[in-house]
């Protein structure tokens, strides 16, 4: 859809991400203002921020395989922790320089999401979320127990600082930029992927696998490469999770968070990678809020019980994403289309 | 025919479903050049022939050569690739896909996409995406589906998603194009519109189609030659001439309104 007066004289035009001359001094102001930030915002708020990049890159992630492909995961998480560590252990074990060890650690990260992928050639819908809602069990176990004198087991693995020269990235500010550039260069090539040849190939498995096959698509292929991608992005997510927080554990993430990132997809809207960016802006936006308000509650009225306040929270969590399934299933991104549809067609819609 | 003008030979096939004899001992040739329809009551087989020929059945015996290539048992996708495309008798779409992207997706065989040179949107992907894109425009202005080219097809009238199908398998450039039911539940209008396009397809691009329709009239009037199949037996095959008159044929479809 595109504002009135504005055609597409040719496919060229038709076809680019950016298509108007608004929408590049959009972008670019939008990304100056990004990058910007730390100039206006506390360590507290960029801290925020930071952990909301990652979640954005393991959503990413995710849309690609869930939202475009349609192969559900319920093991998100689990990829991210093992991102984490594959990360942490090339840093700290073999001494390698962050900067190599992140698309190492998104690589190997892939590798093993590819492998849980394999089961995707027989079984579909939900036999194969049980199959990666395993993965969510299995992968945290075995850092557990297995070889704990190189993960550090239960007790968890102290993380290296990275470098960039001689400055020690070690605050919130230096590691808002690493953590932001990523989710940039990250999103650009989730946008270019689902804009092109395999997105195509992935929403054609997703919505006929059938027709698929039959117009020259190898679904299996396409199934494992979608895992691949949606594993790398939880790698990457993972390493810079580790290098943030300096220290990981097993337990870091857990079931809970694998289906946070389902719901902060869903909340965006399916099958769009602006709703990746968004779902989970909303979500962690209102998770904050609620937890201020819950703090504010139990500071206001003492008397209250403790556990009231942090009760309301998760009980007003849980009706406001009900409310958004049922009354805009399509998800945030759906709606925004719909405005810009609007305001760009008035006054006349044709 | 001589081995040169043949672009199929199914040889002898059978194919069962546990106790269904869905197909015993057909055997048939497709020349380079003609229109083969493929008729029967409902039942006989034709679907299954179809779906034996696109390799989502594999036949318990017998074979099947594409371009005298043996092409038995191949998964559909590579048969797909190399150049036999086919239309669902029950419009299979990627329902949430635009017209466009629909035809767009069908062109992944001449693509080839490597996951490097997808990921970035820049320069060469974006004048690849342009070229194919001009092929699909192409389809799109042939089979009149300008006015529905950015609607997702899941929304579209019946008549106009059996048009996207076809148009699908076009993108794909094929060198064999096995139609199911083209017709199937369309108006006179739209059966004499698609009649048009089948017609217009072989004259302009030349290759070989196999016509599977349950229509008389649209069969005696388009196809070269008509092979006819009942309760998974071929029973006749000849020209449209020969077929009017054959016995048997007349006796399988004995009060099958049309015949
Ligand atoms: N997957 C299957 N499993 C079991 N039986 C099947 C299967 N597919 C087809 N059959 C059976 O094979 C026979 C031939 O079916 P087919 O769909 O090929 O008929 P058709 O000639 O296409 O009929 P129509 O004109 O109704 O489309 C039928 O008896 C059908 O029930
Ligand atoms: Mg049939």
């Amino acid at each position: 859809m595109q504002p009135c007066g504005t055609f597409n004289v040719d496919y060229a035009r038709d076809m680019a991400i950016l298509r108007t001359r608004t929408q590049w001094v959009l972008t670019i102001g939008g990304l100056v203002l990004l990058f910007t930030l730390p100039l206006y915002l506390s360590d507290h708020l960029l801290g925020m921020i930071n952990m909301l990049g990652i979640m954005i890159v393991a959503v990413l992630g995710l849309m690609i395989l869930t939202g475009y492909a349609g192969q559900i995961n319920l093991g998100q998480a689990a990829f991210v922790t093992v991102g984490a560590y594959a990360s942490a252990l090339m840093t700290t074990r073999l001494g390698m320089p962050f900067w190599i060890a992140m698309p190492l650690a998104g690589l190997s990260t892939g590798l093993v999401g590819f492998i849980f992928g394999l089961p995707s050639l027989r079984v579909k819908g939900f036999y194969l979320a049980m199959t990666t809602l395993a993965a969510q069990f299995i992968i945290p176990t075995l850092i557990a127990h297995v070889r704990t004198d190189i993960t550090g087991g239960g007790r968890g693995l102290t993380v290296p600082t990275p470098h960039l020269g001689d400055i020690v990235l070690n605050s919130q500010t230096a590691m808002f930029f690493v953590i932001v550039t990523v989710v940039v260069l990250l999103t650009f090539i989730a946008k270019s992927l689902v804009r092109g040849p395999i997105g195509r190939a992935f929403v054609a498995i997703r919505d006929n696998d059938l027709a698929a096959e039959a117009m020259g698509i190898n679904v299996f292929r396409y199934k494992l490469l979608a895992f691949f991608v949606c594993s790398f992005y939880a790698g990457i997510a993972g390493s810079l999770y580790a290098h943030w927080m300096r220290f990981i554990n097993y337990d870091i993430l857990t079931i809970m968070d694998s289906i946070w990132y389902l719901g902060m997809m869903i909340i965006g809207g399916m099958g769009s990678i602006t709703g990746a960016i968004v779902g989970p802006i909303f979500v962690y936006a209102l998770d904050q809020g609620l937890t201020w308000g819950a703090n504010q509650m139990g500071g206001t009225f003492a008397t209250l019980p403790a556990t009231l306040p942090a009760a309301i929270h998760v009980m007003v969590f849980g009706i406001v994403i009900l409310l958004f399934l049922a009354f805009e299933p399509r998800g945030l991104n759906h709606r925004w289309e719909v405005f810009k549809a609007a305001y760009r067609l008035t006054p006349f819609s044709y | 025919m001589s081995a040169g003008d043949v672009r199929l030979r199914v040889q002898k096939v059978c194919l069962s479903f546990g106790g269904v004899q869905a197909l015993s001992d057909v055997s048939f040739e497709v020349g380079t050049s003609e229109i083969l329809a493929i008729i029967g009551p409902n039942g006989a087989g034709k679907t299954c022939l179809v779906n034996s020929i696109s390799g989502f059945y594999t036949p318990q015996q017998g074979d099947i050569y594409y371009k005298n290539h043996e092409i038995t048992g191949l998964a559909p996708y590579k048969i797909a690739s190399r150049g036999i495309a086919r239309t669902f008798q029950n419009i299979q779409l990627y329902s949430g896909m635009t017209t466009v992207d629909n035809l767009m997706a069908a062109r992944h065989i001449h693509i080839k996409p490597s996951l490097l040179s997808s990921a970035v949107y820049f320069g060469p992907a974006h004048r690849r995406e342009i070229q194919h894109r001009k092929v699909v425009e192409d389809i799109i202005d042939f089979l009149e589906l300008e006015s529905i080219r950015k609607k997702v097809v899941g929304m579209l009238p019946y008549g106009q998603r059996k048009k996207v199908d076809l148009g699908r398998a076009l993108a794909l450039e094929p060198e064999l194009l096995l139609l199911d039911e083209p017709m199937a539940g369309m108006n006179y209008e739209e059966k004499e519109d698609m009649a048009r396009y089948i017609l217009d397809i072989f004259d302009l691009r030349k290759i070989p189609i196999v016509l599977i329709e349950h229509d008389m009239g649209v069969v005696m009037d388009i196809s070269d030659r008509v092979a006819v199949l009942d309760f998974g037996r071929k029973i006749a095959e000849g020209t449209p001439e020969e077929i009017k008159v054959n016995q048997s044929v007349i006796s399988a479809y004995l009060g099958d309104a049309g015949f």
